[in-house]
């Protein structure tokens, strides 16, 4: 099944019928990036578990799936159950700044913050997953857009009474105290880390319904005053 | 366990003495004083916000019956046995004595508006500056004809929860082999949509394994309810030809009761029942009508802040409210009580004053592990309190998705205890 890394063409694959219709980046320069994600993740022929999973056939996978892989975070498994699935856009957003998409990964990486290099290490991965000709492109390949937020938005200083009001609507579920039974702890949460990841409910890339729909609602300056306020307790 | 043994410590001096001696708290002590009525999901929430967010710089008195609060919200759980009772008890200990609100365990019986006092069963009477009510409901009379309130040993509505609960358990687990549990159900508007229907499912639930050819019958006068096709979907599949709901087509709505025959009249023809749960169309509890601050049923409240639009020193909330698209939930009453609270701080100490921000989600239990939610976000508009954005559990979703669905409610629930008791 899984294919050699030097399937031709893999490198520009153009989604048809889609308007925001990315390329996969170089797969020979993701080859050389990806060294930075060997040392805990095999992929290829033989490869196993290590550290972290192996990474042959992510593309298309429910997040926090493989049952024989023991050491996922609470939250990669929760969000695969509230339906995660590895395309482009997903694992774009993911090894970008794993904890904007799954607040508690286990995966200690700081991300790619360069959108080139990060199209390159997924063209080199996509080769691991069903051959890219016998697999419909548009659902796990296809790239609407990234967690896109303009510099201007990040640097919003966030209002923090403003964000203790709206942080009631939370604590409605989000336990103040951390407790994290059923419903994760989002207490003493990194200021950037709140913002995109409220960014990605709201453009709909994180999945879960709940936190959609109030991310949803949120104004750019309502989510950097809640971030303001998490961050300054 | 939230059960807290500290109940009467912060009732403090001023409740002490009032055992002895109606009076006047007197006026002209300095700090503005919030009076709230009910200690349920939308007064305890209230109260508790009122007293951390102003630091002491408003007096808050909460008045409530009973010391033992046990939420409607898992009760239906509990007939099921997915909780114990004691899971869904709660204290008012740390309200009064982390949040220094002053606890008054009586009944408000009177309110007069121009003096701004509240009269107690007791005799006291309490000054405010605000008041806040939180009553939840109470049933409309001749609703279910030949039922009211002194039938409710023999016919439950188990819709407070309690000793009705308890009540409504012991019936069913003493229901004969093959008997029939019926429920009638109540008519728009009413606590908890999906309510009576996560009800059925834990009554089925409970009698497939003791009592599997016992029956349910569902007498509905609303042609549709919350949830439906979930209902009905999860009904096929964990108690197949168990349960039965005849509508308003059927008779539905034309149902009436003889609590001491055990008999229910549906359309004109009489059949015996084991267990009859009744659950009357409901309306504001009494206090509001006694404040005069309802309109028919229901309080009629400003979509912005849940300040009554009949008297601006009164807010309203939860079930008692007429509050748009909102349901009557406890997620709603929690909700709405933040906003008030942050009204209420606002014109009393000049605190900032934010747009208001409603929400609500209820969960529901159909089956083990087998949860499904409803949920929705509101903005105040003009006219009402008008619906934004929704979602719904989908039919047919996988195990897994339903069982992390009731994980979420068991988080959901610790969350809105520890918000709304401290
Ligand atoms: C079976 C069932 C299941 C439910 N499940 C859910 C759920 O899963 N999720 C959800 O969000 N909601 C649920 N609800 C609805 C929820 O319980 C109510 O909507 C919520 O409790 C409303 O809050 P409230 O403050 O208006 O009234 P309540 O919580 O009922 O509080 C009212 C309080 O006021 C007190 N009181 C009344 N009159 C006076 C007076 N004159 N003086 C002093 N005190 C007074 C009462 O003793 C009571 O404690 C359920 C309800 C039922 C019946």
């Amino acid at each position: 099944m899984i294919k050699s890394p030097l399937v031709a063409g893999v490198t520009a694959i153009m989604i048809a019928g889609s308007a925001t219709a990315q390329e996969l980046g170089d797969a020979e320069e993701g080859a050389k990036a990806y060294r930075q994600c060997a040392s805990c993740h095999q992929v290829g022929e033989g490869a196993k578990h290590r550290v972290g999973p192996h990474l042959n056939g992510i593309f298309g996978r429910r997040a926090g799936s493989m049952e024989d892989y023991t050491r996922y975070s609470k939250g990669l498994m929760r969000e695969g159950v509230d339906g995660l699935f590895w395309d482009l856009r997903t694992l774009d957003a993911y090894i970008e700044n794993p904890k904007a998409l799954v607040s508690d990964t286990r995966m200690a990486f700081r991300g790619i913050k360069d959108a080139e290099e990060r199209a390159d290490v997924l063209a080199y991965l996509r080769q691991f997953s069903a051959n890219p000709a016998n697999i419909p492109e548009a659902a796990p390949t296809a790239m609407p857009s990234e967690v896109d937020l303009a510099p201007e938005v990040l640097a919003i200083a966030g209002d923090v009474d403003y964000g203790e009001y709206l942080s009631t609507e939370c604590m409605t579920c989000h336990q103040a105290d951390g407790d994290d039974e059923g419903v994760p702890s989002i207490t003493g949460w990194p200021e950037e880390d709140f913002v995109v990841a409220m960014h990605a409910y709201k453009q709909k890339i994180r999945p879960h319904p709940v936190m959609q729909m109030f991310a949803g609602r949120l104004s750019d300056e309502e989510i950097a005053a809640l971030a303001a306020y998490y961050g300054s307790l | 366990m939230k059960l807290n043994r500290r109940t009467f410590v912060g009732t403090g001096m001023a409740a002490a003495a009032s055992l002895s001696a109606p009076s006047v708290h007197a006026a002209g002590h300095g700090k503005p004083r919030v009076v709230v009525i009910g200690g349920g999901a939308g007064g305890a929430t209230a109260a508790r916000y009122i007293a951390k967010d102003s630091d002491g710089a408003i007096d808050v008195t909460l008045v409530e019956p009973t010391r033992t609060y046990y939420t409607c919200f898992f009760s239906n759980l509990y007939l099921a046995g997915f909780r114990t009772l004691e899971s869904i008890a709660h204290s008012y200990g740390t309200l009064a004595a982390d949040y220094g609100i002053n606890v008054v365990h009586d009944w408000a019986v009177g309110v007069d508006r121009d003096a701004q006092t509240v009269t107690l069963a007791g005799g006291d009477t309490l000054h405010y500056d605000r008041l806040v009510l939180s009553p939840g409901i109470d049933f409309v009379d001749g609703a279910v004809p030949g039922w009211d309130v002194t039938a409710q040993n023999a016919m439950p509505h188990a819709y407070k929860a309690g000793s009705q609960s308890e009540l409504l358990k012991r019936q069913i687990e003493s229901m004969p082999e093959g008997g029939l549990f019926a429920m009638i159900a109540p008519p728009n508007p009413y606590r908890c949509p999906p309510g009576p229907y996560e009800r059925v499912s834990m009554v089925g639930h409970m009698l497939k394994d003791m009592n599997p050819t016992a029956k349910i019958l569902i007498l509905d006068p609303k042609p549709a309810f919350s949830k439906q096709g979930l209902f009905e979907e999860g009904w096929a599949k964990h108690y197949p030809g168990m349960i039965e709901r005849i509508g308003p087509d059927f008779g539905g709505a034309d149902v009436s009761v003889d609590p001491e025959a055990m008999t229910i009249t549906v359309d004109g023809e009489v059949t015996n029942v084991d267990v009859c749960n009744v659950i009357p169309a409901m309306k504001a509890g009494r206090i509001v009508e006694i404040a005069g601050v309802n309109d028919g049923n229901w309080a009629p409240i400003e979509p912005s802040s849940m300040r009554s639009t009949i008297d601006a020193n009164i807010y309203v909330l939860g079930d008692s409210t007429s509050a748009g698209d909102m349901p009557k939930s406890g997620f709603s009453a929690n909700s709405q009580a933040k906003v008030a609270a942050m009204t209420i701080r606002g014109e009393l100490t000049d605190s900032r004053v934010f747009p208001a921000k409603f929400s609500n989600t209820c969960w529901s239990l159909i089956g083990t592990d087998d949860g499904v939610k409803v949920g929705a976000s509101y903005e105040a508009t003009e006219e009402k309190i008008a619906k934004v954005d929704g979602f719904i559990s989908q039919t047919g979703e996988d195990e897994e998705l339903r069982r992390r669905t009731y994980e979420e409610s068991i988080g959901w629930y610790e969350g809105i205890a520890s918000d709304m008791f401290g």
